[in-house]
């Protein structure tokens, strides 16, 4: 759809949007400052047709200090999907809350909370617990949180457990004789 | 009335024997839907196992005194309800406790075991025992309507509350079966029949995959075998009373399995082929053509069967 | 065996608000004996084989395969295998695949408010050794720390027909009277419940749900 790029032209007016680009014909992305992307996400549901929010998430970008989240929304007549990213500041993670344009924005924000620890303040029920109950360390989303290190000591794996390669496995499974290299010799 | 010890010795054969054939007959219902689903289905002594599997358990847990005496209740009203209506016609030993009004003896003892589970189920405290409860009681209430005009209009068409004199005036040949001669009121029973069974499309009281299970949601172990035994002796109870006020009666045992077995699977043939009601829908079912053909029943015995 | 373990006394329920404690009971589970006569014992055991009400609580992604079975194709039913809504009157608990913190909390409560006896299968290689999630913040690795398991069906997932040879695998337990869980856990009572509350730290529930 050549006229999202257009919109996101349009709109670029008032908001300083960066990293525009279009990946798939009914599917773009782009990059707003924090402070604006409230206001882009509202002006694009209410005048440009993005009505649906299908999804809210993060991604945890350690090595560049920051978390980027997407909003990822939909415009059910044109058919397109428009990703809206935001950086935020890994140490001070808080945004703005969207719950008052999509209910239903509450219960990502509060699995956000809960998993990466980012604050949305006002959003309703925040801090109660989601997936984790009693959870007693760091978010786990977190890189610098080493799940199978915490698995191991929590959660005492059973001795015997081992991996195969699949393909490895069963070849030598269903044809023992088979040798890859080139037979030598008389065996 | 003159022997007390023997009758209450023929009266718990009676009651075995229905218990039994009411088991059996779960079985049979239970075999035959899953042939309709394709299946194979349990074996035939399924509900004697589970039956003796739940009476074999090792624990179990109370809520409370009303908590034991709801199956108590219930298996009384079976059992009071099996006590009033004569197994066989003209039998010394199936001829149970019958007596002048015992029709509405039967009729009362069909309804007093509901309440008693209500209470039970109620004090377990579970929530959809108590939304099963509300819906079995508003239900009941609909279907009663018809069975009770039905019943109401046969009364009038024979002039006597006695179970046992109505199938008396029924013998001596098909045309004097109730179906042949007030067919009205047969089919006004016949329908709160079938939410007396609850089978779909009006088993909003158990509801799978809704409330599941409803009312004894909490009864488990021997609670839950004796509510299985009453629910035995209860749909023979009343099979034999829909039996001997509608078809004639028996006069042995298997004229007795025929007719009840065919009688249940009007209300099993039903229930495979339909999906359930919403509570709302069943109750106002029941309090709309059934309704009105029970009145139209009473009309019809009043007009054209006493002239 | 040491009767002083179990015998000592009514529960804390210090996980409980003070007038939620009211609520609950405090008495402590005691193991059941078998039927003194060794007859009735083998013929109630074949019963209980024989008519297996599983509990309809699907924990992980095994539990898709439960449904299969009581369809036309593999039909359970045949062998006394119904399922119940209620744990009240299952007698049988399939945990269906991994189970993670949040819902080992809701099978303990399931498990405990169920009637002995009691089987517990685990379906899939997840409750075994944690499976492919081995390494995840948030489900089990060994399931049998936290509850008694009866019978192991490995797979992933395992299709319909393995579950079937479990319940047939299951059934020669029972009747040999060696599906004994329930009883192991409560004689292990102290060992299970430092189990669960060790992953369990919002221990928010009765110490035994009744
Ligand atoms: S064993 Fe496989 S199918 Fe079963 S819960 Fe684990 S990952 Fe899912």
């Amino acid at each position: 759809m050549a006229n999202a790029i257009q919109l996101l032209a349009d709109f670029g007016r008032n908001f300083t949007l960066s990293d525009i680009r279009e990946q798939r014909v009914d599917l773009a992305f782009c990059k707003a400052p924090k402070e604006q992307a409230v206001r882009l996400i509202r002006e694009l549901r209410d005048d440009a047709g993005y009505t649906h929010l299908v999804f809210l998430t993060n991604t945890d970008y350690i090595e560049q200090g920051i978390f980027t989240l997407t909003y990822m929304l939909h415009n059910y007549d044109a058919r397109h999907t428009l990703g809206v990213h935001v950086d935020l500041d890994r140490n001070a993670a808080e945004m703005e809350s969207i719950h008052n344009l999509w209910a239903q924005a509450a219960t990502y924000q509060r699995e956000l909370r809960e998993m990466y620890g980012i604050r949305f303040p006002g959003s309703p029920r925040l801090d109660e617990d989601f997936c984790l109950e009693g959870w007693d360390q760091i978010p786990p989303m977190l890189k610098e949180f080493d799940t199978a290190a915490f698995s191991l000591e929590r959660f005492h794996s059973r001795e015997g457990r081992g991996s195969v390669d699949p393909s490895e496995h069963m070849k030598t499974l269903l044809y023992p004789t088979h040798s890859d290299e080139p037979s030598s010799g008389g065996s | 009335m003159q022997n007390w010890p023997s009758q209450i010795g023929y009266f718990m054969l009676n009651l075995t024997i229905v218990g039994l054939y009411g088991m059996l007959l779960s079985g049979i219902v239970a075999r035959t839907l899953a042939k309709v689903q394709g299946r194979i289905g349990i074996p035939l002594y399924q509900p004697f196992l589970d039956l003796a599997k739940n009476l074999g358990k090792r624990t179990a847990v109370s809520h409370g005194v009303m908590f034991y005496l709801g199956p108590v209740f219930r298996l009384a009203g079976g059992i009071g309800t099996l006590a009033f209506v004569p197994v066989l016609y003209g039998s010394e030993i199936f001829g149970n406790f019958s007596m002048a009004g015992d029709l509405l003896l039967a009729m009362y003892f069909m309804f007093f075991g509901q309440l008693g589970m209500a209470l039970g189920a109620g004090e377990s405290g579970h929530p959809f025992s108590a939304i099963g409860i509300a819906r079995g009681l508003g239900q009941m209430t609909a279907y009663e309507v018809p069975f009770a005009l039905a019943i109401i209009a046969i009364v009038v068409q024979y002039d006597t509350l006695s179970i046992t004199e109505i199938v008396a005036a029924q013998q001596g040949g098909i045309g004097n079966w109730t179906v042949f001669t007030n067919p009205l009121a047969v089919i006004a029973a016949m329908i709160a029949f079938l939410g007396m069974t609850a089978y779909p499309p009006f088993d909003v009281v158990m509801a799978p995959n809704e409330i599941p299970i409803g009312p004894p949601t909490e009864y488990h172990s021997s609670y839950l075998a004796m509510m299985t035994m009453n629910q035995a002796v209860f749909a023979g109870a009343k099979l034999i009373l829909f039996m001997a006020l509608f078809f004639g009666g028996a006069t042995n045992l298997v004229e007795l399995v025929i007719k009840t077995w065919a009688i249940y699977m009007v209300a099993v043939v039903v229930g495979a082929a339909f999906p359930r009601f919403r509570v709302d829908q069943s109750i106002r079912f029941f309090l709309r053509y059934p309704t009105l053909i029970g009145i139209a029943a009473i009309a019809y015995t009043q007009a054209v069967l006493l002239p | 065996m040491d009767m002083q373990k179990y015998a000592l006394g009514p529960l804390p329920n210090d996980g409980l608000s003070a007038e939620d404690r009211d609520l609950f009971s405090d008495a402590r589970p005691v193991p059941y004996e078998p039927y003194p006569v060794a007859v009735v014992e083998k013929f109630v055991n074949w019963v209980r084989a024989n008519s297996l009400w599983l509990l309809a609580f699907g924990t992980g992604c095994g539990a898709i395969e439960l449904n299969p079975l009581m369809t036309a194709r593999f039909d359970a039913y045949r062998m006394g295998v119904q399922m119940r809504p209620t744990p009240r009157q299952s007698s049988v608990f399939i945990i269906g695949g991994y189970a993670s913190v949040k819902t080992l909390k809701r099978i303990i409560r399931s498990y405990e408010q169920m009637q002995g006896p009691k089987f517990v299968v685990c379906l899939g290689i997840c409750p075994i050794n944690g499976g492919m999630y081995w390494d995840s913040y948030n489900t089990l690795n060994k399931f049998d720390e936290y509850l008694p398991v009866d019978l192991y069906i490995t797979g992933c997932m395992p299709r319909p027909e393995v579950l079937m040879a479990g319940v047939l695998e299951l059934k020669k337990k029972i009747k040999e009277g060696r599906a004994d869980g329930a009883n192991r856990y409560i004689e292990n009572f102290e060992w299970y419940k430092a189990n669960q509350k060790r992953v369990i730290k919002d221990w928010n529930m009765p110490d035994y749900n009744w």
